[in-house]
C-alpha cells in the first residue's frame, strides 16, 4: 500500500490505476509456483502421473502458504 | 552401471539405472536435463529442461539481458550470479564478458552506449556543461545527442557487468538499469536465481535418483498425519 502524500499531484483515479498495476505484479509468482512444484515433484517420483499429482499438491500448499503470509502482512499494515 | 531400486508398498519396485552418476551430474549441470537424457530418463529430462530453461530465459528476457552478470567489484558484488551459475552453460557467457571487460575492453554483443561518467561539469557556470552532466550514464540516443557526441562511451553488453565506476551516493550504470527496467530487473534476477537453484535439485536427481519414500517412511508419515 502507498500514501497519496508520497505522490504529489496524484488523484484518486491515478492512484487506483497505480495500485492495480502494483497488484498485477503478483502474477509473476504463478509461473514460479508452477515450475517449483513440477521440479520438486519430479525429484520425489519417477513416473509422470505421480509427478503431476505431487506437483498439484505442492502448488496448492505453496499458494495457501503465500496467501496466509499475504493476509498476515495485510493485517499488520493496519497497525502501521 | 549402478541400478537403484526403490521398493513400493504396492506394485512393482521402481528401478532407476543411473549409468555413471558423476558424469550424469556434470551433464545435468552443464545443460539442465542432459544428465537424465544420458540415463535414458527422457520424460523427466524434458520436464526438467523445459522448467529450468524457460524460467531462466524468461528472467533473462525480463531483465533485457542484463540480470545475469558476474562482478566482484567493490560495491557491486553480484552474489546472485553464484546461484544463476547453477544453470550451467547458459550462464557461462557472463564469465567471458566479465573477463573481457575487466581488462578494459568493450564487451561482446553491445546492447547500447551510454555517456561517460565525466561527461560535462555539474558545477560549471556554463549551462551547456550542466546539461551535459545531467546526461551522465544516460543512453546515447538520436534525441539526446544534440551535439553529435563522438567520444568514448560506456557500453552495455549482453550478460556483461555494468560499465564505468560504481558510485555509492549518485547514479551509475547499475542505477540506470534499475531505473530503466523498474521491477522487471528484480523479477528477472529472481527468475534466473530460482532457475539456478532448481537445477541443483535436478543434478541431485541425476546423481542419486529420485527421493522416493520407502514403505516404512510412508507408514511413519501416515502415522504422523493421523495424530
Amino acid at each position: 500500500m502507498f500514501d497519496l502524500i508520497d505522490f504529489p499531484g496524484l488523484n484518486v483515479v491515478d492512484a487506483t490505476i497505480l495500485a492495480t498495476a502494483t497488484a498485477a505484479r503478483i502474477w509473476y509468482a504463478i509461473p514460479l509456483v508452477l515450475v517449483v512444484s513440477l521440479v520438486y515433484g519430479a525429484t520425489r517420483h519417477e513416473y509422470l502421473l505421480e509427478i503431476l499429482v505431487h506437483s498439484f499438491r505442492s502448488a496448492i500448499w505453496l499458494l495457501t502458504f503465500m496467501t496466509a503470509i499475504f493476509v498476515v502482512i495485510w493485517v499488520a499494515g493496519y497497525w502501521n | 552401471m549402478p541400478e537403484v531400486t526403490f521398493p513400493q508398498s504396492e506394485g512393482e519396485p521402481v528401478v532407476v539405472d543411473l549409468h555413471d552418476p558423476y558424469w550424469a551430474a556434470f551433464l545435468g549441470w552443464l545443460w539442465p536435463g542432459a544428465g537424465h537424457f544420458y540415463q535414458r530418463r527422457f520424460v523427466k529430462g524434458f520436464l526438467f529442461m523445459i522448467c529450468v530453461l524457460s524460467t531462466y530465459f524468461f528472467g533473462l528476457g525480463l531483465g533485457h539481458g542484463r540480470v545475469v552478470y558476474a562482478s566482484l567489484k567493490s560495491g557491486d558484488i553480484r552474489w546472485q550470479y553464484f546461484c544463476q551459475l547453477g544453470v550451467g552453460a547458459p550462464a557461462l557467457p557472463a564469465l567471458v564478458q566479465s573477463f573481457k571487460t575487466s581488462q578494459g575492453r568493450d564487451p561482446f554483443f553491445v546492447l547500447c552506449e551510454r555517456y561517460p561518467a565525466n561527461y560535462g561539469n555539474a558545477g560549471s557556470g556554463n549551462s551547456i556543461e550542466r546539461q551535459r552532466a545531467q546526461l551522465r550514464f544516460e543512453r546515447v540516443t538520436a534525441e539526446n545527442n544534440f551535439e553529435a557526441y563522438q567520444g568514448p562511451t560506456l557500453k552495455d553488453g549482453f550478460m556483461a557487468p555494468p560499465a564505468g565506476p560504481v558510485l555509492q551516493n549518485s547514479s551509475d550504470v547499475l542505477g540506470k538499469w534499475h531505473f530503466d527496467y523498474k521491477h522487471n530487473f528484480e523479477m528477472g534476477t529472481l527468475y534466473t536465481v530460482i532457475a539456478g537453484l532448481l537445477n541443483l535439485l535436478v543434478i541431485y536427481d541425476a546423481f542419486v535418483g529420485p527421493a522416493i519414500l520407502t514403505p516404512r517412511q510412508n507408514q511413519e508419515l501416515n502415522k504422523k498425519k493421523r495424530k
